[in-house]
């Protein structure tokens, strides 16, 4: 299915819903006077365009627009992921204290803008598709960084985030020119032909790749495009370090698999993908995981915030997921696709605790967490235990099938060392994690200390991600179906 | 009923700790005897299991298997054989008596409860888990628990020991669980089952591998998955060097949790071993436990001996003489003889019920005298007569005294080991005089000479104390006069074991 620019607006109602959305929350902003109902109409246009996404769901693809985009599962699946994650930063940001003082029109509209992005990343087939969903996905998340005023951390964050992503972005272009020199094309297909038939330099076709993974790198956070993250995350208003944290994350290994599977490898007849020959490309990945995870997890050892903490373990996970590309083949694939929803899950979770108690205590560094299990309700402190559990990989949280279904495709082709070095680092990951958990629980609130309250809205949420977390530990089967069902690309 | 005896063991106290988390936080009573009611049934389930078991066959009995994730070939497979039903009873038995010895625990009462009926389920799946995946849930189950345990109701320097327990354990699972998938990825068709990789045991290969620098060690497949799974086990046993956290656990632990440690968590690295080293890499068992593992078990025994015999503070001199008796357990292992083999297990079991009591003697004295300073007390026989009975009854079985169940299990190892290493066996045997060195002058700095005055007026062990003490003691005394009550169902299985590894030996 190759459809031009009317036909294509049939399976393009997901797009068109959010955008209808963004522009409703706009005229909205002038009229209406109860700002807080703009939440509920930007959550209602994420909810409309989930069942769009999901009537897709399964249908047998095709090109859209001409090549630029195109329909499959796998790009349904990261759209229904952006979604997930909108929603669930739509809902958390209705209880943050942080988030109620600004506009709340602009926020939610940039935030609807930032998914739409995603959606572009996730299905673009084409070059200059895929740098402008990337462009447009990084200018909102910059706006939003920026977003609290007159707070200076937050306008830094701002700042460093926009350099390091102009720089980032210029390299992908370059090397993306490359490409375009040695295939004499933008579009994906044309591209693996051309690759695929000619007699492209190995040497020039490295260098391209790795100019371009600094533009997908810096989305997906690996080491050495990881500088922003750490800064960003702790500048940033709490809800859109969670949205950067899981989304920009997912829609950048969706665009990332996008480019490097169906552009650049051969689609073998047992349906597995092969790539390049000639090309030394798993070993430099192994390299890149095994460092990212590494100083992810070393620099997390000492950090006294929690967000920046976090920050430093979405280094060290970013490697992990990264585990799942050094082995090149579905496998692999289907591992990242599934630990990217447990990491959605757990992640968010874990930052909607931070919300929680920044919103009672105004603080977020590891000390505004003393005795929290015994201050008031006991839930929010539990609840983040389990989240910082499943995220150090342990049974039966879902964190462990995550990582076990990561190390099951490392270890079946063979590249023991990078298992070795990935257990190692989920061991040091503990160190960190349990220290927030010690502090909750094996310390003792002292008197300054205040009760931490939630309200019935976080509760919900709450209780749903940490039932999600453990249900995903012990049965999860159908969320593997679902991952399998969702790695079919539309290549012809 | 009787066909899921199993589970109902597994997850009684799973829902039991669902129960106590409904019961309001004020009423502790109530917590405490809702807690004992859902340990009541394993027990009463583990005594039916000791009368029904078939100690002659030496396969599975009362298996239950269930798809679990048909995808991945993972079942719930729940199952015991003579290697298990030992540790299966031990662990019904011994967290029953613990619930009562953390009846003194007044704060996070609810808290504390449920993470202990966790904890017990964690460590009963272990015990009957023959999927390999199901295994290693239920082995970080307990981990969890354990950390809150220590690290929440412990002594003084409990977060760093709970820390360190938990650092120590991880590492080791997690080289476990790589090695799972090892094996996972190397039976045809790929399987979690425990039964099915034994039956593969040919399958992994013994072709040395190349890597640096380990080149010169000529090592296989199989000896690699061998150490890693024996890293991770060792770590649980602990075996020297891994041994450090114990202490530190032990001594934060109170007084219950550390019953649980060392009577049934220690015994989890030697049933590892067993279970999956033993009959799964069989090649690799001889090439690489021959000698090697009898000889860290003798270092275990006297290195153990030793430093228990420094030890200032009681507690840490217990939890030092478990180092040492778990050297039995593995000097027996090693002997791959009858006798050593099933003097280990015996050992496992024997040491868990008198160490069990060790701790729970040291915990009645901390409770009146909120230290354990060794040097601090003197002559409690005149003060308290009782306790001081029950304890000498406790150090006498420690020591392996005749006619008590721990002389029965040593002599069986060393019988064993004898066959085989005739040194390493003598110096094991003159560990039982370093262990008779440190229990005699600690029994002699405790309980004689002169009444401390301070502690003329310390109150009698009372009922609840000795409700967790007698039937440990009991075990002692009929488990000494007549061991074949606990042999008879270990032997065909362990027999069995032994033929699959002796083949190997060279």
């Amino acid at each position: 299915m190759d459809l031009g620019n009317i036909a294509s607006l049939d399976f393009f109602y997901p797009e068109a819903i959010l955008t209808g959305t963004i522009l409703l929350v706009v005229l909205l902003d002038l009229v209406l006077t109860n700002k807080r109902a703009l939440g509920l109409v930007a959550l209602a246009g994420c909810l409309l365009s989930l069942w769009a996404t999901l009537q897709l769901y399964g249908t047998s693809g095709g090109w859209l627009f001409h090549r630029m985009i195109v329909l499959d599962n796998f790009s349904l699946f990261f759209k229904l992921v952006s979604l997930f994650a909108a929603i669930l930063v739509l809902w958390m940001s209705r209880g943050s204290r942080e988030v109620g003082e600004v506009h709340q029109g602009e926020y939610s509209a940039i935030l609807l803008s930032s998914t739409l992005g995603m959606f572009f990343m996730a299905s673009s087939t084409n070059l200059l598709m895929a740098y402008l969903s990337l462009e447009l996905v990084s200018l909102t998340s910059y706006i939003l960084t920026g977003f609290l005023p007159h707070n200076r951390r937050s306008s830094e964050a701002a700042l460093k985030y926009l350099i390091y992503g102009g720089v980032a972005s210029g390299t992908m272009i370059y090397g993306m020119s490359w490409i375009f020199g040695m295939a004499g094309s933008l579009d994906y297909a044309r591209i693996n032909q051309a690759l695929l038939q000619g007699e492209a330099n190995h040497l020039g076709l490295f260098i391209a790749f790795v100019f371009i993974l600094a533009g997908f790198g810096y989305k997906i956070v690996f080491v050495p495009f990881h500088m922003w993250s750490p800064d960003v995350y702790q500048g940033a208003p709490t809800p859109i370090t969670a949205f950067l944290s899981v989304g920009s994350n997912a829609a950048g290994v969706a665009i990332l698999i996008r480019f490097f599977f169906p552009a650049v490898s051969r689609l073998g007849d047992d349906g597995n993908w092969m790539f390049l020959s000639g090309v030394e490309w798993p070993h430099f990945l192994l390299m890149v995981s095994m460092v990212t995870m590494t100083l992810g997890n070393l620099c997390a050892l000492n950090q006294q915030n929690v967000k920046r903490l976090l920050a430093y373990s979405g280094i060290a996970h970013a490697g992990y997921i990264l585990m799942g590309l050094v082995v090149l083949n579905n496998e692999g694939l289907q591992a990242m696709l599934f630990y990217i929803v447990v990491y959605l899950i757990m992640n968010l979770g874990a930052f909607l605790v931070v919300v929680i108690v920044a919103n009672a205590t105004g603080k977020e560094d590891i000390e505004s967490y003393r005795g929290l299990a015994w201050r008031g309700s006991a839930i929010p402190a539990v609840c983040m235990a389990i989240f910082l559990f499943s995220l150090t990989g342990l049974p039966p949280l879902a964190g462990f099938v995550g990582k076990f279904f990561l190390f099951a495709a490392v270890i079946k082709q063979q590249f023991y060392l990078l298992a070795v070095v990935a257990v190692i680092n989920s061991v040091i990951s503990l160190y960190y994690y349990a220290r927030i958990v010690k502090t909750m629980f094996l310390d003792f609130p002292q008197p300054s200390d205040g009760q931490v309250k939630m309200t019935a809205e976080a509760a919900v949420l709450l209780g749903l991600l940490s039932s999600m977390t453990l249900l995903f530990g012990i049965y999860w089967g159908p969320l593997v179906a679902f991952t399998n069902h969702s790695l079919s690309f539309f290549v012809k | 009923m009787t066909d899921h005896v199993l589970t109902y063991m597994t997850f009684f106290p799973l829902a039991g700790m669902v129960v106590v988390l409904l019961l309001p936080r004020e009423r502790h009573d109530l917590v405490r005897w809702a807690s004992a009611l859902f340990t009541l049934p394993p027990l009463l389930l583990a005594v039916w299991l000791y009368r029904n078991f078939d100690p002659v066959n030496p396969g599975l009995q009362f298996v239950e298997k269930a798809a679990w994730i048909p995808a991945y070939n993972i079942n719930y497979f729940v199952a015991v054989d003579g290697i298990s039903i030992s540790m299966v009873l031990l662990t019904a038995l011994l967290t029953f008596l613990c619930i009562f010895a953390s009846w003194g625990i007044d704060k996070g009462v609810k808290g504390y409860f449920a993470l202990f009926l966790l904890l017990d389920t964690g460590m009963m799946g272990v015990f009957v888990a023959l999927d390999f995946f199901l295994f290693y849930i239920f082995w970080e189950v307990m981990l969890l628990p354990m950390y809150f345990l220590i690290g929440i109701w412990g002594g003084p320097r409990r977060e760093y020991a709970a820390i360190k327990f938990f650092l120590y354990t991880l590492f080791g699972s997690v080289l476990m669980l790589l090695a799972i998938l090892a094996l996972y990825f190397s039976s045809e068709p790929h399987t979690f089952d425990m039964t099915q990789l034994i039956a593969q045991s040919s399958r992994y290969g013994t072709t040395p591998l190349h890597f640096w620098p380990f080149d010169h060690l000529r090592w296989g497949f199989q000896h690699v998955v061998w150490m890693a799974l024996f890293i991770g086990f060792a770590i649980k046993i602990p075996a020297f060097p891994f041994h450090t956290w114990l202490p530190d656990a032990h001594v934060e632990a109170p007084t219950a949790i550390s019953v649980i440690l060392a009577g049934i968590l220690l015994k989890m690295g030697a049933y590892g071993i067993l279970r999956i080293n033993y009959p799964m890499l069989p090649e690799a068992t001889a090439d690489l436990a021959y000698y090697f593992l009898g000889a860290l078990g003798t270092w275990n025994i006297i290195y153990g001996a030793l430093c228990a015999m420094a030890q200032k503070d009681f507690k840490k001199l217990v939890a030092y003489s478990s180092v040492s008796h778990m050297g039995y357990v593995m000097l027996g292992m090693a002997s791959f003889t009858p006798q050593g083999i099933s003097g280990a297990v015996l050992q496992m079991f024997n040491h868990g019920t008198i160490t069990g009591m060790l701790f729970l003697l040291v915990g009645v004295i901390y409770d009146r005298a909120h230290h354990r300073d060794i040097d601090g007390f003197g002559g409690l026989a005149a003060v308290m007569p009782v306790y001081t009975g029950v304890s000498v009854l406790a150090f006498f079985a420690s020591m392996g005294l005749p006619g008590l169940s721990g002389f029965i299990s040593e002599v069986l190892v060393l019988l064993g080991a004898w066959q085989k290493y005739p040194l390493l066996s003598a110096l094991g045997a003159s560990g039982v005089i370093l262990t008779a060195g440190y229990l005699l002058w600690t029994i002699q700095r405790v309980y004689l000479g002169a009444t401390n005055e301070k502690y003329k007026a310390m109150p009698e062990i009372n009922g609840r104390e000795l409700f967790t003490l007698v039937p440990l003691g009991i075990i002692v005394i009929i488990l000494g006069v007549y061991p074949n009550a606990l042999l008879d169902l270990l032997r065909a299985s362990l027999d069995q074991l032994n033929q699959l590894v002796i083949p190997h030996l060279s």
